[in-house]
């Protein structure tokens, strides 16, 4: 059963794409993978003689919009050839077909090109009751996704829901939402965020397509060359945060400064994305430079970190208000106060020992020589 | 002891002569070490509650005429690091320093070590009995306190690398970037390290308090002990 499809070129080529698209495409791969001008020769020679991958997008319990990003790419040509015309062969919510015809289009990839498909996956798998929360053609999430991650030559994660579970894991996570790679044993590419950052998105699928293998990733499975700062170590607000300039309320004077928002409850410090490198819609913007601090969406467990406006976040357990420092000045507190109780305790109950050099009963006076005192 | 009805008085003036033993107890390595994790936690406790809490204090200027945001952090970082290696020494120093600093001072392994950590608890702490429990170097029950305060460091130490490892380039802290996932984020190991910090606090109110009861109680130069390095040891309480 098993098949080789054409190569990237035959396939444009069939799709009506000029050899100058073909090579605008080749190039804009190439710096989406980091690979400099000189490389581009090799890149060329990748795309003429590579076999084109299929893929496979499935949609599980997600909002799709980690596909509404992708499709947003700032380098449109690279979305439209991935997406539109190249390989995509089967998902749900871009494709022409539906019903049968569709599960047909899944089926033949899958069993057509074992070791060589693409399987992208966006959206967690609910595990709780035999996964009758999310079921696609009459079959669970759970059943399709390591059926499809069986023969898949790469498996990516779009998003927080397939990288860390996003909202719908969050505490009750009701219907157990998992991520994906903690449910096939292959090696999955995350690329969290919610949703990630479109042009992360088809970088990562650049650097699969020209070197044929994952990019670097770091030990959340992450890719480095996107995920391995803070949206804090490259922020434009971070001079203001080293001079200790920060907001202290939305409506300050600091606010209108352009301060950083590290005291609003910003979650650059603690969120590894390139947000601020990159930025959203074409390079227009990101949220902290829109006066909105960052959310950390791209993080494990985010909606649990709240609430978004403070910096610690809310100590389960102690109500919503309390943080790590309201507990500890309050055991603080009350160690001060038992301290204080035993000082008390001290000098009453044992002040015959403390005084046992100083007053004595007169019928024990000593003489001035060495003398026990018990 | 005498009847409750009969006069005291007072012999400060001529008071009664004791003969004390001189016991080296504290090794130079074990008061340096104390001394230089105090000044740590002095540095680190401060600075690390302002890196959470930051004050705005200088709002009026521009940020290229400051920087002392920055500089509470490298004071943070650079005692840190200090602290670290400090605590590498110290349990170094617990296998091979004298028998007052071994490390099976702090592992309470003996039935021994329980008896008379529940007599401290006893006398010291609820005060049911009023002696006093004499001894050579730590009880049990300040053993058990320092132990604690180990386990601490550790995670504090693991903690804080783990925090430091995303802006760091060298071997070390990138050492502990597990820790991340495990605890579930950045997020969670900031909020740990904070919590952490709190157990700092808390173990410098009971350790001073207690170390001066001690003192007061006994006197026999507990405070001073950390400095000279010996206690005084009255012949006629052994």
């Amino acid at each position: 059963m098993s098949g080789r499809s054409p190569t990237i070129w035959q396939a444009m080529q069939a799709k009506g794409y000029t050899r100058r698209d073909f090579l605008q495409f080749c190039t804009v791969a190439a710096t989406l993978s980091g690979i400099q001008l000189s490389g581009l020769g090799k890149v060329v020679h990748a795309f003429e003689t590579k076999s084109r991958p299929p893929v496979v997008w499935l949609h599980f319990q997600e909002c799709t919009c980690c596909s509404e990003s992708f499709i947003r790419s700032s380098h449109p040509i690279v979305a439209d050839i991935l997406l539109d015309y190249l390989s995509l062969d089967y998902t749900e919510t871009l494709q022409a077909a539906a019903g049968h015809q569709a599960e047909k289009s899944y089926h033949d990839t899958i069993t057509k090109y074992p070791g060589q498909y693409i399987l992208l996956v966006e959206g967690s798998v609910p595990m709780k009751d035999d996964g009758i929360y999310c079921m696609i053609g009459g079959r669970s999430s759970e059943e399709i996704l390591r059926e499809a991650a069986k023969d898949a030559a790469a498996v990516i994660a779009w998003g927080s829901c397939a990288s860390n579970g996003c909202i719908q894991s969050a505490k009750p996570n009701p219907t157990n939402a998992t991520p994906i790679h903690k449910i096939i044993s292959k090696p999955v590419i995350n690329v969290p965020g919610c949703p990630p950052i479109a042009d992360v998105m088809t970088g990562v699928v650049a650097h699969l397509l020209v070197f044929g293998r994952a990019p670097e990733l770091d030990s959340q499975g992450r890719p480095k060359e996107f995920y391995s700062k803070r949206v804090h170590d490259t922020c434009y607000r971070r001079p203001f945060y080293d001079a200790g300039l920060f907001v202290e309320s939305w409506d300050d004077d600091a606010a209108r400064q352009g301060y950083c928002l590290y005291k609003m409850g910003c979650r650059g410090p603690t969120t590894y994305n390139a947000c601020s490198v990159t930025k959203w819609n074409g390079g227009v913007s990101y949220p902290i430079q829109s006066g909105h601090g960052c959310i950390g969406c791209s993080e494990a467990g985010f909606w649990d970190n709240g609430p978004f406006y403070q910096h610690l976040p809310a100590f389960p357990g102690f109500g919503i208000e309390s943080t790590a420092d309201t507990i500890g000045a309050v055991a603080g507190a009350a160690a001060l106060g038992g301290v204080a109780a035993h000082l008390v305790l001290t000098n009453v109950r044992k002040r015959k020992l403390i005084n046992i050099d100083t007053k004595v009963p007169a019928s024990e006076v000593p003489q001035n020589k060495e003398g026990g005192d018990q | 002891m005498a009847k409750s009805k009969e006069a005291m008085v007072d012999i400060s003036a001529s008071p009664r002569i004791h003969t004390y033993d001189r016991v080296y107890v504290w090794q130079l390595p074990v008061r340096n070490y104390h001394w230089i994790n105090a000044i740590c936690m002095v540095l680190l406790i401060p600075t690390g509650y302002i890196i959470g809490n930051p004050q705005a204090v200088f709002s009026a200027n521009e940020p290229y005429q400051q920087y002392w945001f920055g500089i509470v952090r490298f004071t943070h970082f650079a005692s840190a690091f200090v602290f670290f290696f400090n605590l590498l020494f110290r349990v170094y120093w617990a296998f091979v320093g004298n028998r007052f600093s071994r490390w099976n001072n702090y592992v309470l392994l003996k039935k021994e070590q329980w008896r008379k950590l529940i007599e401290v608890v006893t006398v010291d702490i609820l005060q049911l009995r009023l002696t006093r429990v004499m001894g050579r170097g730590h009880n049990p029950l300040a053993a058990l306190s320092y132990f604690a305060l180990f386990l601490l460091s550790i995670f504090q130490v693991v903690t804080g690398f783990a925090l430091y490892a995303g802006m760091s380039t060298w071997w070390l802290p990138k050492l502990f970037t597990w820790v991340v996932p495990l605890m579930g984020g950045d997020m969670a190991v900031r909020q740990w390290h904070h919590l952490a910090m709190w157990g700092f606090i808390i173990f410098t109110i009971f350790h001073v308090y207690i170390v001066f009861y001690h003192d007061y109680v006994e006197g026999r130069g507990t405070t001073s002990a950390m400095i000279s390095g010996w206690e005084f040891e009255r012949k006629d309480d052994v």
